[in-house]
């Protein structure tokens, strides 16, 4: 599966999704999103169980304001529309995965 | 054996991708076993000046996705996970990470080193908006700013003092009353018209909204903190290589750098260290592609003979 990329606009999709969800707020000038960026897409392709979503924080200040983003990278893992953990800071894959699958 | 490469390099940076570059274009099956993601310090480096072949300069990440690319072209491997221990006591040396575990005749650590953080809120969200590790990387940004350099140590008075030249005010922030750096700093740092030293302080606050507006220090004497209005502020309080892995089973410095000269040879056959790891004078990308090249040299020789 690919990464879904989220806006204002399509994020319903994230909120009912049957699957879990894996978001990813993050900013193109950021370093350590820039890092993380590859490692998000082979999670996306490696697990099709999961809807893996990015959210870029210039373009979606809204979303990032409603999830209390004041830092990235900024992982959070959603079911059902709630929210069921979260880190901060690039990650590494299995570390992500381990949170992801929790 | 299932995961059994010729080639097993650890560590997705400049010295990493060219090892793996040599290697697969060698013909070898070759892995790279990487953290995070591709082009280690480097990719957090804003631009790159000082690699020769880019007529303006090239930012970090893409050099690092390029040098990936590059490698991956000739059939070299990436899997992303963090190595937590190797054996290499036998003739197949042996790579666990979390997850799984990987088999390979010929090992290359290029585990880089990073710089030591101030440890301090937001730390992470203005790297490259203000807060750097590498002055001669990014001094340049600031052009007759102000600038705080955090250190007292040699490479926090060679920083200082490379900023001086560009910008219009430095600060140096020093935990202690006195420089560790050598006797031969000294003087240039008397003489510097546009530098003040802060003693016994550290920083405590990143202030700025999306970029470093300022920091509020602490005397961590007398606990008074104030406020400094900045432009950026350079941590230089050293860096730490990453080989915890490697403890007891590679000879390393009293710095827990890999100790090989310009072979790139550890006290361990058939196991190389490469880039910032390494113990060496200069730590620079170049430097770093240089050793992966040489590794993959002494790594075929070895594999030929034994294998």
């Amino acid at each position: 599966m690919s990464v879904l990329m989220v806006t204002k606009d399509n994020f319903n999709e994230v909120k009912e999704s049957e699957k879990r969800v894996l978001l990813d707020f993050f900013a193109a000038w950021c370093g350590p999103c820039r890092m993380l960026g590859p490692v998000i897409d082979q999670i996306a392709e490696e697990n099709p169980e999961y809807l893996i979503c990015k959210i870029n924080v210039d373009e979606e200040p809204e979303l990032a304001q409603a999830f209390g983003v004041t830092s990235i990278p900024s992982l959070f893992v959603m079911e059902k529309g709630e929210i069921i953990a979260n880190s901060l800071g690039a990650k590494p894959k299995d570390q992500i995965l381990k949170m992801l699958k929790g | 054996m299932e995961n059994l490469y010729d080639i097993i390099i650890i560590g997705g940076g400049p010295a990493g991708y060219s090892a793996a570059l040599y290697s697969a274009r060698a013909g070898f099956k070759t892995l790279v076993i990487e953290k995070m993601g591709a082009g280690g310090q480097m990719a957090l480096t804003d631009i790159i000046d000082n690699y020769p072949g880019f007529e303006n300069g090239i930012d970090g990440f893409t050099l690092g996705m390029n040098m990936q690319k590059g490698a991956e072209r000739f059939g070299a491997k990436t899997e992303y996970c963090e190595v937590v221990s190797v054996d290499l006591t036998a003739k197949i040396k042996k790579v666990v990470c979390d997850s799984n575990e990987f088999y390979g005749k010929a090992l290359i650590i290029a585990t880089g080193a990073s710089p030591k953080n101030l440890g301090i809120d937001r730390e992470d969200e203005l790297l490259g908006r203000g807060v750097h590790y590498c002055a001669h990387c990014d001094g340049g940004f600031y052009r007759n700013k102000t600038v705080v350099v955090v250190g007292g140590g040699n490479s926090a008075v060679a920083d200082a003092l490379y900023i001086t030249h560009v910008a219009k005010q430095v600060y140096m922030v020093h935990r202690r009353d006195k420089l560790r750096a050598t006797k031969i700093y000294h003087e240039p740092l008397m003489q510097a018209q546009n530098l003040d030293i802060i003693w016994d302080s550290a920083v405590s606050k990143l202030l700025g909204e999306d970029r470093i507006s300022g920091v509020k220090i602490k005397n961590l004497k007398d606990e008074i903190v104030r406020e400094l209005e900045c432009d950026a502020v350079f941590v230089s309080i050293g860096r730490t290589p990453a080989t915890d892995f490697l403890k007891g089973r590679v000879n390393l410095d009293e710095n827990g750098y890999i100790i090989a000269d310009e072979t790139t040879k550890t006290n361990i056959n058939g196991v190389y260290a490469v880039g910032d790891v390494r113990t060496k004078a200069l730590r620079q990308v170049v430097t770093a592609v240089a050793d992966g090249a040489t590794a993959v040299h002494f790594a075929e020789e070895y594999i030929s003979a034994l294998f």
